[in-house]
């Protein structure tokens, strides 16, 4: 950790004679990827960009080049569908408090696997990070029968002589239910970038802020912080874009009821997909795409290193 | 190192009163104590749905829905297994999951590596938009392409098919870059001696960078044969007829509907396609860590 990065010294690669033939090698050992990432990747990123400006639905599937432009009427009928609007308003809800609640959660479990936890520390985080590994069909079946009405949540608040609601059919309760359950299922990545990054905090500066009579507080803000920047960084952009997509919870738990109240952004769209307005779900796709691209450029901003 | 510190501080500690070592460590064992208590009390919540299902395939279905609820199976019964392989084709559904995941891991480890090594240790024109692009497809949701990819799967007639279910997750931006990272950190030296011995960049690839690879292909692979496994949305929309069905596909739609109120027998098939994950994940654990902190910050 401490020894001195051997490829620091490294020098700068020579240029090889027959720099052409080099050229075509590489392309050899890059063409399959680029093939597979042409078809199956880019090329359907930006299909999915000219078709939102099109009519393409079901009925086109087999002919989708005989289609009509409609330019951006697409999107303007999104914006003014009430449903679209309340699945913005669901996955804006959802990413913020959702991330800062996941954030929080890992990093004091990092911080505490981090002072000194010499037994059990493969238990934690093994434990921590079970959730993360599981199929997500498979949890919501067992969530499912945590969250119904007489499930374990509300046996659990009995026992406080608290009535719990019946969490997944409420409309003030689904949404957070569904977070809590998301938060649960994230907090092991972002534990493991945490953890990851605390190795990077110069111990030197702790013990000289102890020293120098600095609380734990103190030392918590003035040194872990700033040395955790890059960790917090890369896991509020990674946790943002996640929870961004949010669909797999309300897929399988709520299909976006009751009422709408957890219907997402990913869901509308898919749901449209399914719907066989494929166009329609493409431009829902786009706009969704865009915020993911703004929230990230603003987490940059906030977060990158102070020069 | 710890011992290093220690034994670096000593002699300004020896005029120290020992009162205060003690109180020190006093104080150090009481918040010790708190955190292992607060951190078990954290990892009982996050493993115990796990513990939950798996006690409660062993259940009847009448005792999981009594109330007050029970915490261990009070007569354990294999019945809900026996229903689950006795009803559905279980082992099918198994082997589809298998050989998707297999050729998916498969698929990415070549492709990764060979373009892994061009973006690492070949100059080539394009090589920075090549990069460019890989980069620029991370940020980009998964609903972005699921609608041009199903319209082409469709047209190419591969509905209801491996290919189908393969073809689109052979590559993933994540797996060049991981590989792209890893090479990158070999150092130059082997590779112009292996040049200067007059090898070629294909046996310079397949003999000397490959098996260094190791520990990112090990990463590669654990990440990439787990997303495959419990990948569901495209599955569930490209697999039409069972026999294609993977296990997550077939457990979400079976367990929708009047099968719902089934809850042993859900539990036990949650059981079925979560078990065998959690144990590979037991095992290789340390391979996750250091796959998250290739991928990430290092």
């Amino acid at each position: 950790m401490v020894a001195v990065n051997p490829a620091l010294g490294r020098a700068p690669r020579r240029r090889s004679p027959g720099r052409r033939k080099l050229t075509w090698t590489a392309w050899g050992f890059a063409t399959p990827f680029l093939i597979l990432f042409l078809v199956f990747m880019a090329g359907p990123i930006v299909a999915s960009l000219l078709m939102s400006f099109t009519d393409l639905t079901t009925r086109d599937l087999r002919t989708p080049f005989n289609v009509n432009l409609v330019g951006f009427e697409n999107y303007v009928h999104l914006f003014e569908d009430p449903r679209f609007l309340r699945s913005m308003l669901n996955t804006g809800i959802f990413v913020v408090v959702g991330v800062p609640l996941t954030i929080v959660v890992a990093l004091l479990v990092a911080l505490a696997l981090n002072t000194g936890i010499t037994k059990f520390r493969t238990v934690f985080r093994v434990g921590y990070y079970a959730p993360v590994v599981t199929s997500i069909v498979a949890i919501a079946i067992v969530w499912r029968f945590i969250l119904q009405p007489d499930g374990l949540l509300n046996g659990f608040l009995s026992w406080f002589g608290i009535t719990g609601p019946n969490w997944l059919e409420d409309t003030t309760w689904a949404l957070p239910s569904l977070i809590l359950m998301a938060v649960w299922r994230n907090i092991g990545t972002l534990m493991v970038i945490f953890l990851a990054g605390l190795q990077g905090v110069p111990q030197e500066q702790h013990e000289a802020a102890m020293m120098d009579g600095a609380g734990a507080v103190k030392r918590f803000a003035n040194v872990t912080i700033p040395a955790l920047r890059p960790a917090l960084l890369f896991a509020a952009v990674i946790t943002g874009i996640g929870f961004l997509q949010f669909f797999e919870e309300p897929f399988v738990m709520t299909r976006g009821g009751p009422l709408d109240s957890t219907l997402s952004g990913a869901m509308y769209t898919f749901n449209q997909f399914g719907f066989g307005n494929y166009s329609f779900a493409s431009a829902a796709s786009y706009v969704l795409f865009l915020a993911i691209v703004v929230l990230s450029l603003v987490q940059f901003r906030l977060l990158r290193e102070k020069p | 190192m710890t011992s290093q510190v220690t034994d670096a501080r000593k002699p300004t500690d020896v005029g120290r009163p020992t009162d205060g070592h003690r109180t020190r460590r006093r104080s150090n064992t009481t918040r010790k104590t708190v955190l292992y208590v607060v951190l078990t009390l954290g990892v009982v919540a996050m493993v115990f749905p796990f513990i939950w299902m798996v006690l409660g395939s062993f259940k009847t279905n009448a005792e999981i829905r009594r109330s007050p609820l029970g915490f261990l199976p009070e007569n354990p019964t294999l019945d809900n297994y026996a229903q689950l392989f006795g009803r559905l084709d279980f082992t099918t559904f198994f082997t589809n999951s298998v050989i998707v995941a297999v050729f998916v891991t498969l698929g990415n480890i070549v492709f990764s590596s060979m373009v892994g090594y061009a973006l690492a240790k070949l100059e080539f024109a394009g090589k920075r938009l090549l990069f460019g692009m890989v980069l620029g497809t991370l940020m980009v949701p998964g609903v972005v392409t699921f609608v041009p990819l199903f319209v082409l799967t469709s047209n190419l007639g591969l509905v209801n098919s491996y290919p189908g279910l393969i073809l689109p997750f052979l590559i993933t931006p994540l797996g060049v870059f991981l590989m792209r990272q890893f090479i990158g950190s070999l150092p130059d030296d082997i590779i112009e001696a292996a040049r200067i011995d007059g090898a070629s960049e294909w046996r310079i690839f397949l003999r000397v960078i490959m098996p260094l690879c190791g520990p990112a292909v090990a990463v590669l692979t654990i990440l990439t044969f787990l997303g495959s496994w419990n990948n569901f949305l495209w599955p569930l929309v490209v697999a039409t007829s069972e026999e294609k069905y993977t296990l997550p596909v077939a457990l979400a739609l079976y367990s929708v509907g009047q099968n719902a109120a089934q809850y042993g027998l859900m539990m036990a098939g949650a059981v079925v396609v979560v078990i065998p994950v959690l144990l590979v994940f037991v095992v290789l654990q340390r391979y996750f860590v250091q796959g998250i902190a290739l991928t990430g910050i290092k």
